[in-house]
């Protein structure tokens, strides 16, 4: 699954165990259990999906299943700044396959993959709702809205320095 | 909590939601009764706060404590629709529209207007209220809300998002009040029939007889469930009732509860909403902590009580049967219906779903009667319909209007038309389901019916309006990789029928087009339509038959020209320096990644089209628009 050497820590993992315990007994449980374990580790590594596995009765190929299903669940780490471009049609309307383009040609990776120096990681993401900023860029939470391909170097290089 | 509670609830806050209702004058005499002399409501929807209406409330406060201001109330609302103007702030009682808000705006709106014998600030309200003579008009007078019917909206952008108190005086939960001790089950579901409230996620299913057909399902334990997993790109409807108005929903699930007998509901909602989540779930413990979740709601002997899951971003779990998976904690895939989810829905009980929408428009159909909502709408599609417009429009936004209201009325008295004085070539509605409706049309009354007669669908109520630089099969390639992208796998004819329509796209769109494909799309198209398992598979092919039917010259043009009309696909374009517009700034050359751009400084420029990438990088950097694509 993953080529990243995995490293948890103990805190990491009573925070896992903890998760676990809190949806045990509950209907319908890998979800939330997943979602928190990737808040946890910022990625779904096989070792946790074992755990996961393990703990809740279920097989790992079920866990994986679902953690491969869904296109939230990343079984590899992110980078430190998450940009996401929005790819919605009211964004992708107004160009924002262009601001997708220059921010992969700015840091030399394509969509959906993290720069070598684990800095950075683009995706794309369907829609966040915000419209009436079109064409919009996510970083770290943080949304840029009305954005130019131009635009694109002077937010980055905010980023890049720090 | 008992009734009379509930009603004193509301009656004490009553005149604080009335202040932001009613005419300016009235409100004036009322606002003395609240102790406050003015309400500021600032948007608190993912739209505005994605512009920074967050610090717009913070300098507000920060204002309030240096100039002293103790009797001025911040409120913060969910969306007020005008998403393009954000951040919004509106103050009460003079209904003045403060639009596209700084902090450094908010300090001088404070210092100005706010203080005691201040006046409007008419220069950083929205240029649409202020007319020639200098008087202004109050924000609902403008075009933009004139032409709007706000049902499902009613309380967006008029109450405090996280109050409950206000959420009651509004009206929330009188609707639940009024059934559990004045109805039947079977009296809601005839007034829900009679009303003609049909499903606005998609298919438009009458509502009444969906609730019908669970309380008829044999079973102790049902369950009442809400689609808020808002997948389509660009609608945001749901989010924003979410955002604005959680307590309507919740309400609206108890009434299903009551009336189909069920104990318990699961709200579905996509993760990417994370504002949607926290409120949903403070309006949840709200709700639990004054009784009108739990046990024994109202003192009426009935139980029920919601929880929360969260997508993970997958399109295909907004079709019921792979939502219902989804909660249960399995792979969102579809399965075949019968059994319909009436009979074996979550954990294989009977089940009611609903869409937000739907769900929004329960209560004022139980308060007001069945007579009232029929009424407006058309024939077969009552009530009215949430639009997210979005687009080459000026408005984007959220538009409530009457079902039947024209496209040319959404477009033009209330979104404003488009910018730039392009001309108005298509909407798209009904998202990676739907279809374009092209200028011809533009008279269309918009409902149910009318949109599916011309190969489009209401969809869940995305409209995208396109100008004259959209090219109409690079929107049908993006569909098309959008739902190859969610297919499932699950059946064969989405899975590979949409893999090969993209291709079949991708083709055209790189100038390898050859006049048999065209055949080969309906083809593919008819087999999907008719044998995939759910809805995804079954609509995929509509934004590519709906293109091909009404602008079936732009597919000629790509297929035997090798051209592309509207100047969006790359292959087919090259990138020229026009002579007499280059003023050798050199910008451009500095600027291409490819250094494909020679010239010297103070003359004309040229592009060695053999070496460009077609990036765009030259035209965005160009400031006397001396670069073309043709």
């Amino acid at each position: 699954m993953s080529q990243n050497l995995f490293e948890g820590t103990a805190e990491q993992m009573s925070a896992l165990m903890v998760c676990i315990n809190a949806h045990r007994n509950e209907k319908g449980a890998l979800m939330p259990v997943l979602q928190e374990a990737q808040n946890i580790y910022g990625y779904l590594p096989a070792e946790v999906q074992t755990v996961i596995a393990e703990e809740l009765g279920v097989s790992l190929a079920e866990v994986y299943g679902v953690a491969t299903f869904y296109s939230q669940f990343t079984l590899t780490p992110k980078g430190k700044h998450k940009i996401s471009i929005c790819l919605g049609t009211a964004c992708y309307v107004k160009g924002s396959d262009k601001i997708l383009e220059a921010v992969e040609h700015e840091l030399r990776i394509s969509c959906g993959n993290c720069t070598p120096d684990k800095k950075f990681s683009i995706d794309s993401c369907r829609c966040v709702g915000a419209c009436g900023l079109a064409p919009v860029m996510i970083i770290d939470g943080e949304v840029y809205g009305r954005l130019s391909p131009a635009d694109v170097k002077g937010i980055l290089d905010k980023y890049i320095q720090d | 909590m008992t009734v009379k509670e509930l009603k004193d609830i509301a009656a004490k806050n009553a005149d604080l939601i009335k202040v932001r209702q009613i005419v300016r004058e009235q409100a004036e005499k009322l606002a003395v009764n609240t102790g406050y002399r003015k309400q500021v409501l600032v948007c608190g929807g993912t739209g505005c706060t994605s512009s920074h209406s967050l610090q717009v409330i913070e300098q507000l406060e920060k204002s309030f404590k240096e100039l002293g201001i103790d009797d001025v109330l911040i409120v913060k609302t969910g969306c007020f629709g005008l998403c393009a103007l954000g951040p919004i702030m509106i103050v009460y009682p003079e209904g003045a529209f403060y639009s596209q808000m700084t902090p450094e705006h908010a300090k001088t709106v404070a210092e100005k207007h706010l203080v005691k014998g201040g006046s409007i600030v008419k220069e950083l309200l929205y240029e649409g209220t202020v007319h020639e003579d200098g008087s202004v008009i109050p924000f609902a007078e403008i075009p933009f809300y004139k032409h709007q019917l706000r049902i499902a909206l009613r309380n967006c952008g008029v109450i405090a998002a996280e109050s409950i108190e206000e959420a009651i005086a509004a009206g929330d939960y009188s609707a639940l009040a009024k059934v559990l001790f004045e109805m039947s089950p079977d009296e809601v579901i005839s007034e829900l029939k009679a009303a003609g409230l049909r499903g606005r996620g998609g298919a438009g299913f009458p509502t009444g007889l969906k609730w019908q057909f669970t309380r008829e399902a044999k079973g102790d334990i049902k369950y009442v469930c809400c689609n808020a997993d808002e997948g389509d790109p660009g609608a945001f409807m749901d989010r924003s009732v979410l955002e604005g108005d959680p307590h309507c929903v919740l309400e609206a699930m108890a009434i299903a509860g009551y009336t189909v007998g069920a104990q318990e509901g699961y709200i579905y909602v996509r993760a990417e909403y994370p504002i949607a989540v926290e409120r949903l779930n403070i309006a949840i413990e709200q709700a639990r902590k004054y009784g009108l979740l739990g046990k024994n709601i109202l003192g009426s002997g009935f139980d029920f009580d919601v929880h929360v899951r969260l997508g993970a971003g997958a399109f295909v779990c907004g079709e019921e049967t792979a939502l219902m998976a989804s909660i249960e904690g399995h792979r969102g895939e579809p399965r075949p219906r019968p059994p319909f989810s009436a009979q074996c829905g979550v954990f294989r009980k009977p089940t009611v779903l609903n869409n937000v929408e739907t769900w929004a428009n329960v209560a004022p159909i139980i308060l007001k009667g069945s007579e009232w909502f029929s009424e407006i709408g058309t024939e077969k599609s009552k009530g009215t319909k949430v639009f997210a417009l979005g687009g080459k429009i000026h408005n984007v936004g959220l538009v409530e209007v009457p079902m039947g209201t024209t496209l040319k009325t959404i477009v033009y008295d209330i979104g404003g038309g488009i910018p730039g004085g392009k001309a108005f070539k298509a909407a798209q509605t009904g998202g990676p389901s739907g279809g374009c409706i092209p200028a011809k049309y533009i008279d269309i009354e918009m409902d149910f019916d009318n949109l599916v007669k011309i190969g489009s669908m209401m969809g869940s109520g995305g409209l995208i309006v396109m100008d004259e630089d959209t090219c109409m099969v690079d929107i049908a390639k993006f569909y098309l990789e959008f739902t190859a992208d969610e297919s499932c796998g699950k059946c064969t004819p989405c899975r590979i029928g949409t893999k090969r329509l993209l291709e079949t796209l991708d083709k055209i769109c790189e100038g390898k087009g050859e006049p048999e494909d065209l055949e080969k799309i309906r083809e593919i198209a008819e087999h999907m339509k008719s044998s995939s398992l759910c809805a995804l598979g079954q609509s995929a092919p509509n934004p590519i038959l709906s293109t091909m039917e009404h602008f079936g010259d732009e597919y000629k043009a790509h297929i035997y020209e090798k051209k592309c009309p509207a100047g969006v696909c790359k292959s087919l374009l090259n990138y020229y320096i026009e002579p007499d517009k280059c003023r050798g700034c050199t910008l451009c050359a500095r600027n291409c990644p490819a250094n494909a751009i020679s010239g010297v400084v103070k003359s004309v420029h040229d592009i060695d089209t053999s070496k460009c990438i077609k990036c765009g990088q030259c035209i965005a950097h160009c400031k006397f628009n001396a670069i073309v694509k043709k």
